[in-house]
């Protein structure tokens, strides 16, 4: 059995841009699955990637354009 | 193509001077998501802003822009406008710089209903220079020059502008994305005035002054206390005390500054 048949694909996938995030933590805010956390220099990070459903809130939240959400189709 | 706001923007201008957490940035973003939903071409598109934090953005996209004197960018845009009435200019503007420092410019703008969008940025203070208190600072909040609390009232800019004459006059926050492209797009495509007020967060000034230690914070706030219009007039929701209305606030039919003016030039080559 292939890792894809036991555990389902996430729906996106993040594209995070450390050297534009600030750390200001909206996205780990506003993120319904609680995916996001920020490391210890203060960037974020995707925690639990399989988790993602692709809203595309941290995204559209993100002030500094440091979240790219790309749908896994 | 998924919407990218990078390119609308000179993406060599980036990582942007805004501070981390800072409301503007997701304006600007609503702002070009208006820009391509709009489908403008570049050549046809002018942008015109003030000084202050949020007046930064013009330098941040990628079209032709303009960065003015402070409280100036309408003077700026009305001649634009008025020297090629084809072009779709937009204009950006703080609340300091709308309301106060040009203030006198914006009322006019509305009176003459020229086809402009404004779209103002309210973090309600003067970010850039160290939060002092602007126009739109609400009463009895905190600001470095009103260490106790704002003791004047602020003004409500959106019914000013309406009352003034501007034909499309909308508000919406960084809390709604959404609704602040669309009333940009529909503000772009108002022949007239239109003021889109868009309330956003000053997490450094304003912020931690007043018990909103964190961006995270402030976007609550905005939540909380914002109302959606239609849910008040279908009598579902109403205005509590601090809270304010959001949505497409003021609709009217009026005659456009330039149009009118190229009818006066053609009746005066008649005689």
């Amino acid at each position: 059995m292939t890792p894809s048949q036991t555990e389902p694909t996430p729906k996106a996938s993040l594209d995070v841009n450390t050297k534009w995030c600030k750390g200001c933590s909206l996205c780990v805010a506003v993120c319904p699955k609680g995916i996001l956390s920020l490391d210890g220099l203060g960037k974020v990070y995707v925690d639990k990637p399989e988790e993602c459903i692709g809203c595309g809130l941290c995204e559209e939240t993100c002030p500094d354009y440091a979240i790219r959400v790309i749908k896994n189709v | 193509m998924p919407f990218d706001v990078t390119s609308y923007l000179r993406r060599e201008m980036l990582p942007h001077i805004w501070c981390p957490g800072c409301g503007n940035g997701i304006v600007l973003r609503d702002f070009a998501a208006a820009l391509e939903k709009l489908d403008y071409s570049r050549r046809e598109v002018v942008i015109v802003s003030g000084i202050g934090c949020s007046s930064r953005a013009a330098g941040y996209l990628d079209f032709d822009t303009v960065h003015t004197t402070h409280g100036r960018a309408l003077p700026f845009a009305t001649g634009i406008k008025f020297a090629n009435p084809e072009l779709k200019v937009f204009v950006i503007m703080g609340d300091g710089d709308a309301s106060s420092i040009g203030g006198n410019h914006l009322i006019h703008a509305c009176r003459r209903n020229i086809d402009l969008t404004a779209v103002i940025f309210n973090n309600h203070i003067y970010g850039m220079t160290g939060g002092q208190f602007s126009p739109m600072t609400p009463k009895d909040k905190k600001a470095t020059t009103a260490p106790y609390g704002m003791i004047e009232r602020s003004f409500d800019l959106c019914r000013l502008a309406g009352a003034a004459g501007a034909t499309y006059v909308g508000r919406a926050t960084t809390y709604h994305n959404q609704l602040l492209t669309r009333l940009i797009v529909e503000g772009a495509k108002n022949r007239g005035f239109s003021l889109i007020e868009a309330v956003t967060h000053c997490p450094t000034s304003y912020g931690k002054r007043n018990n909103m230690a964190t961006p995270t914070d402030m976007v609550r706030w905005q939540k909380e206390n914002s109302v959606l219009i239609d849910r008040i007039k279908e009598g579902k929701s109403s205005l509590q005390e601090g809270q304010f209305p959001v949505g497409l606030l003021h609709r009217h039919d009026a005659p456009e500054f330039t149009t009118e003016y190229l009818e006066v030039v053609k009746r005066a080559r008649e005689k």
